[in-house]
């Protein structure tokens, strides 16, 4: 019994459809997890993007190093590095904190490179019309080059937010309940773990496709937004 | 300096690591190959088979993945060593990403080429095999090396099932010495050097490939 | 219609090509005999490339018929966009060969491989053989030292001629030029006409050329064909094309091109 459902191994069907509420229920924590990870993602990677375009060297090759560290290094141990170390700084987080704050390190090395590459993409005519009306960097960077640079790195980020979901379930290993770690219980518990994870790898399945049509259908709508691509 | 002692058993673990990532590109290289040429040239039936399984395994968590052949296909009688288990499901998982490469290059091949190759008559086989993929191949390499890269650092979740990797070999050192700190700094670092070298190695490589189709030897006589 | 070969080696009877609603061949008839030398010229998009590409097997046709040698492309009963099987198409190819306006030179292989490759995979020639056919081609288009290089590092009329000499290794009967000098600096068009005038002194090649060159086409060709929205509106010799066009189409472009 878990969360005041019980199961029914009698057959694989009757078995499916009676752990399938509690699943679910992991399915909620996954998403949550995934949807906070993407926002740090992109508030993170933004000010990446944004230090690595500063004037001063020793900020943006600095930043150049972290977010290159940040992309090369596996995520489970950032993950561990981060839950085993902050407490011992003090810094106590809930496991489902710890796991969004790993995934959002890891994602804003990926997230900053497509804003950088977004942002490279503005016209120097922009910037450049943006200091004859002596507008200051924050405000050529909020009125001017992030409207423009949107719909350009919608697409991409999309991807990102699909690959996110797809890694959520590392933050079992911290003692998240998400979808993966309530079926290995599940699983530990009944000795039966091919229905479970069959599921939980048919919804991962099935939130890709959904999602990839989505972005499919984004990428069509778009440039009829009414924001200008070119 | 406490964490010179953890050298050697890191180590041994960074062996292991690279080992499995390495087989594991190879073996997802070939199946990338594979996938993407009958995602291209394959009749329906074939093509389909390919997408299916292409959609499976990027559909799909890769930890799902491998507990599914970990815990799952025992069960009903399958069963692997658990290394035999990463290699496996990491190379499944390279094939699958590297086959939409393989597609990808091979159809961003210029039309003037095949129409030249049809011109001299070339059979499909022929043309496949000397003209598409020899300037495909130059394509690829970059995201090649993006996913070689992606597979080391996805390498690390075979330490959840017991396999004695780095990422295996730090959780057992913190369990130890609870110096968290110097262990998972250590550990990645270490992931990073290993990074590095294979980027530079695909750098060393993708060098090569286009210096044998834009400068080859007679270039300086 | 011509009282020169009563067998022509080309025939398109009633052939029609469209691209969705667009019609670029319209019920199209044009005979070529063994070993003539026909211009195509006229104004862009008016279907002389898409003759060139219809007998490589580039472009399938949707009404009419096209022979060659007394070989119909579309077999009957046959399926798919040419109506054909493909051992049926490459039995054609064997006997066309052409050059592209953009050389189309495979960029990863030296020139002497551009040229013997085809030889020894298609017809199965040795690497020998193949290999002294590509010096002997080489040679004659004047890159005989080249053999070694790549493309990427030749002219554009180097490689130009490179293509030609590939396409010669193939010992065509019908040789197709699609526009062979529109992409080269004017300072290289010589060197590749030079070649092709060369070949025009072939009595077995058959050469069918579409150009801009006016007076290259009024030196080399048999016959010279003005084409306009898919039909050819007037033919002849080039004196008569040039010197005394009849058709006011014919005029006007040329008036257009000659100065």
């Amino acid at each position: 019994m878990m969360y005041g459902f019980t199961w029914d191994t009698a057959t694989p069907l009757t078995y499916a459809w009676s752990i399938l509420p509690i699943i679910l229920i992991g399915l909620t924590v996954t998403l949550k997890a995934a949807a906070a990870g993407f926002a740090i993602a992109l508030v993170l990677g933004l000010v990446f993007a944004m230090l690595r375009r500063s004037r001063w060297r020793s900020v943006s090759w600095t930043t150049a190093c972290v977010v290159e560290f940040l992309r090369d290094t596996p995520l489970l141990v950032q993950l561990f590095f981060l839950y085993y170390v902050l407490p011992e700084y003090g810094l106590t987080l809930p496991a489902f904190l710890t796991g969004a704050l790993a995934l959002g390190l890891q994602y804003s090395a990926y997230t900053s490179e497509v804003y950088r590459g977004g942002i490279e993409a503005v016209p120097r005519g922009q910037w450049e019309a943006a200091t004859a009306l002596n507008m200051t960097r924050m405000q050529t960077y909020r009125d001017i080059v992030v409207p423009q640079i949107v719909p350009r790195i919608l697409p991409a980020m999309g991807n990102y937010m699909v690959a996110m979901i797809k890694e959520t379930p590392v933050l079992s290993v911290i003692t998240v309940l998400d979808m993966m770690a309530l079926a290995n219980m599940i699983g530990e518990r009944t000795f039966e773990y091919l229905v479970p994870l069959t599921m939980v790898g048919l919804i991962f399945l099935i939130l890709t496709l959904i999602c990839s049509a989505g972005l499919h259908r984004l990428q069509k709508v778009l440039p009829k937004a009414g924001i200008p691509l070119r | 300096m406490p964490w010179v002692s953890y050298l050697p058993a890191l180590a041994q673990g960074a062996l292991v690591t690279a080992w499995i990532t390495l087989a594991a590109i190879a073996i997802g290289a070939v199946l990338a190959f594979v996938a993407g040429i009958a995602r291209v040239e394959g009749g329906r039936a074939v093509s389909t088979l390919a997408l299916c399984y292409t959609e499976l395994f990027r559909g799909t968590s890769l930890l799902v993945q491998l507990f599914w052949f970990y815990y799952a296909l025992p069960l009903v009688g399958i069963s692997f060593e658990p290394v035999a288990t990463g290699i496996l499901v990491l190379a499944l998982h390279v094939g699958a990403y590297g086959s939409e490469i393989v597609r990808g290059a091979l159809t961003s091949v210029s039309v003037q080429q095949l129409e030249a190759a049809r011109a001299l008559n070339f059979g499909r086989m022929h043309t496949l095999i000397h003209v598409t993929l020899p300037q495909a191949i130059i394509e690829m390499l970059p995201a090649f090396g993006n996913l070689a890269i992606e597979t080391l650092k996805l390498s690390s979740l075979v330490s959840l099932i017991s396999i004695a990797d780095l990422t295996f070999r730090a959780q057992s050192i913190r369990n130890l010495t609870l110096d968290s700190a110097g262990v998972y700094s250590l550990t990645l670092v270490g992931y990073f050097a290993m990074s590095l070298v294979l980027m530079l190695v695909m750098r060393l490589i993708e060098r090569w490939a286009r210096r044998g189709a834009a400068f080859p030897r007679a270039a300086h006589s | 219609m011509t009282e020169k070969a009563p067998a022509p080696l080309i025939q398109f009877a009633g052939v029609t090509k469209r691209f969705g609603a667009l019609t670029v061949l319209d019920d199209f008839n044009f005979e070529v005999a063994p070993g003539e030398k026909v211009t195509l010229i006229g104004p862009s998009g008016s279907g002389k490339s898409t003759v060139l590409r219809i007998l490589m097997t580039l472009e399938p046709f949707q009404e009419g018929r096209l022979t060659l040698a007394g070989m119909d492309y579309q077999e009957p009963g046959g399926t798919g966009p040419f109506k054909a099987s493909e051992r049926h198409l490459r039995e054609i190819r064997s006997h066309v060969g052409m050059v592209f306006q953009s050389f189309n030179l495979f960029p990863h292989m030296s020139v002497m491989r551009n040229v013997a490759e085809a030889p020894v995979r298609v017809l199965g020639l040795s690497r020998d053989e193949a290999q002294a056919r590509a010096v002997d081609l080489l040679a004659m288009v004047g890159l005989a030292d080249k053999k070694d290089h790549f493309p990427s590092q030749l002219s554009g009329g180097q490689q130009q001629r490179v293509a030609i000499a590939r396409a010669l290794a193939m010992r065509p009967r019908v040789l197709l030029f699609d526009e062979p000098t529109s992409a080269l600096d004017p300072q290289l068009v010589g060197e590749v006409l030079a070649v092709i005038g060369d070949l025009a002194h072939e009595h077995d090649l058959t050469m069918l050329l579409v150009t801009h060159e006016m007076r290259f086409a009024r030196e080399v060709s048999d016959r010279v064909c003005f084409f306009d929205k898919g039909r050819i509106c007037e033919q002849g010799s080039p004196e008569a094309i040039f010197t005394a066009p009849s058709h006011p189409r014919t005029c006007e472009f040329l008036a257009s091109v000659l100065r």
